[in-house]
């Protein structure tokens, strides 16, 4: 393994009765780097995805953190141990505001579950919560319920929540999905702007080609399960038997 | 806090010591049941409206708080001990009960609860030797304290309306730290508070339990009150008058279950002169603020006061959204 290996997933197998939905997948990812996770439907990237964050059992296969195996750990133990996830459906708590939002993605990181009950009612993180919205330009809309923000707002949201405990990985499934081209854009600068800032690696699951081929720096294609590719974003698109399996003529 | 909700705490904590002066005894036993129903209503509040979990159990907590503040102050021990008896009884009951319960959610939680309830029932009613069957507990003693002697309907309001306060405000002290932040995002969605380290299985369970804990100090004052207790005082239909005060009040709303109690425990009362009408004029006038308001009284408020606010466009929402 090398050095700066912050993710490493080996041999990962996972069955659902007769179907191999995921057949034997290792794969490193390195500090900083992002990785993009492509394939057409059902070639197992979200079963993957769901194998890595501790959502499904491998049926066999490890997943590996800065060295550390993290078989059988749940999603806050995950989060603890710096991993950030977006999801690919809108996932904010739409009853609360936009900064109350962003308090409740670092909160469960400060101190312990007493201090947090003794403590200041933002955990003391208004501040840096105040930095993240203007990191995202959501300033207009701090006080705003998250429910009435609109679909790419949301989606932003989502991403400054996955940012605010400072993970050392960020796993960001479909972050394009039904987001207009300028807010597209956008996400995408501000992603590969927090990355260079702060070194943060990133994990993407991507159908919009354009936006994974700009802005992830290697990426790995899965088909029927198993990995039929890996290389750069040009690489990639010349890639013969991706072609055939996903890009298309 | 603002200039006018400050106003409004203040005439509202005015109003509880001024309402029983110049009543006959049976208001003021009327108020001191929204009170304690309040407190326990609130209770149910954190794990329904904050939590999201539906518990029919609360009834049983609040027989389990009065049995054991009733048996222990017959006993000769002072209230003041009894009652932190009662509330840790209940805590730990609902931590052992929860933690197996709460692994099934929703309706099938409700299902779990309702069966402990009635178990709870039927361990009153049938455990005669300690809990006095179905002939209960009669002569339970009210708390003195020094020369402030509860004896009297007067002094035992103002005691009840001192225990209220407290733990009202233990609960907006609770629910303004970030443990009501971690409660609301159990509700809204689990799944991301989850991802976002946030320990959901033991959130809920700390909701439950210390909602159970609050209906086991709801039982601890129920009892002096009433100073006669029985077990058909605390079976399913309990459980549902206090889930109706929660769900009528607002649920997930700070004063929602206060103001939900005062519905279901003094509009009967008020509705008396009508006879035997006052309970389907009650139970329709139920009906209208649930189909009118889902989000109950305190939602019909929000209602009214914004459709007299004028209204803001947002910006971005002019523009299309683009952002």
């Amino acid at each position: 393994m090398h050095s700066d290996t912050v993710l490493s997933v080996q041999d990962i197998n996972k069955h659902f009765g007769p179907i191999r939905a995921v057949n034997g997948v290792s794969f490193e990812v390195q500090k900083g780097e992002i990785l993009g996770l492509i394939g057409p439907n059902g070639s197992g990237k979200s079963t993957l995805f769901n194998c890595i964050l501790g959502q499904l059992t491998p049926t066999s296969g490890g997943v590996q953190i800065n060295g550390k195996s993290v078989a059988g750990a749940q999603a806050h133990e995950l989060s603890k141990l710096g991993i950030g996830r977006t999801f690919q459906q809108l996932s904010v708590f739409p009853e609360m505001t936009v900064i109350e939002n962003i308090i409740m993605a670092g909160q469960e990181h400060k101190g312990t579950m007493l201090t947090r009950l003794f403590g200041k009612s933002d955990a003391g993180l208004t501040g840096e919560a105040e930095e993240m919205i203007r990191f995202f330009r959501l300033e207009h809309l701090r006080d705003e319920k998250a429910g009435s923000l609109s679909y790419g707002q949301q989606k932003l949201l989502d991403a400054a929540m996955a940012f605010m405990a400072g993970p050392e990985i960020v796993l960001l499934d479909e972050p394009a999905g039904g987001v207009n081209l300028t807010m597209l854009q956008y996400l995408k600068e501000r992603l590969i702007t927090y990355n260079r800032e702060h070194g943060t690696t990133f994990v993407v699951i991507e159908h919009n080609m354009e936006f994974v081929m700009s802005l992830c720096t290697r990426i790995i294609v899965l088909a029927e399960g198993q990995i039929i590719a890996e290389g750069s974003p040009d690489e990639i698109r010349s890639n013969q038997q991706v072609i055939d399996a996903y890009l298309g003529g | 806090m603002t200039a006018l909700r400050l106003l409004f705490l203040v005439a509202f904590g005015l109003a509880l010591f001024i309402a029983p002066l110049g009543q006959g005894n049976y208001i003021i036993y009327v108020l001191c049941s929204w009170l304690i129903f309040s407190i326990s209503a609130m209770g149910l509040n954190l794990t329904l409206g904050y939590a999201g979990q539906i518990s029919l159990a609360q009834a049983a907590f609040m027989g389990i708080g009065a049995y054991i503040t009733a048996l222990l102050t017959m006993a000769g021990v002072h209230w003041i001990v009894a009652v932190f008896c009662s509330i840790g009884a209940s805590f730990v009951i609902g931590l052992v009960l929860g933690y197996p319960a709460l692994r099934v959610q929703h309706h099938f939680l409700a299902f779990v609860t309702l069966a402990f309830t009635t178990l709870v029932f039927l361990v009153l009613r049938n455990e005669d030797w300690l809990t006095g069957g179905s002939l209960g507990l009669v002569g339970i003693p009210r708390p003195v304290f020094g020369p402030f002697d509860t004896m009297k309907q007067l002094p035992f309001y103002y005691f009840t309306v001192v225990c209220f306060l407290i733990t009202a405000g233990v609960m907006a002290w609770m629910l303004h730290s970030p443990w009501g932040r971690a409660f609301k995002a159990l509700r809204e969605n689990p799944i991301r508070a989850n991802s976002l380290g946030l320990n959901t299985t033991r959130m809920t369970l700390l909701a439950f339990a210390i909602g159970s804990a609050m209906g086991g100090l709801a039982g601890a004052l129920q009892a002096p009150l009433v100073q006669f207790i029985e077990p058909g005082s605390f079976t399913l239909i309990l459980s549902l008058k206090i889930l109706l005060m929660v769900i009528v009040g607002g649920s997930g709303y700070f004063f929602g279950p206060i103001l939900g109690a005062g519905l279901v425990v003094l509009l009967p009362e008020m509705l008396r002169f009508t006879d035997g009408y006052y309970l389907i004029i009650y139970a329709l006038l139920v009906l209208v603020v649930m189909i009118f308001s889902p989000h109950g009284l305190i939602g019909l408020g929000q209602k009214l006061l914004s459709s007299f606010k004028p209204r803001e466009e947002r910006g971005d929402l002019k523009q299309g959204a683009q952002l």
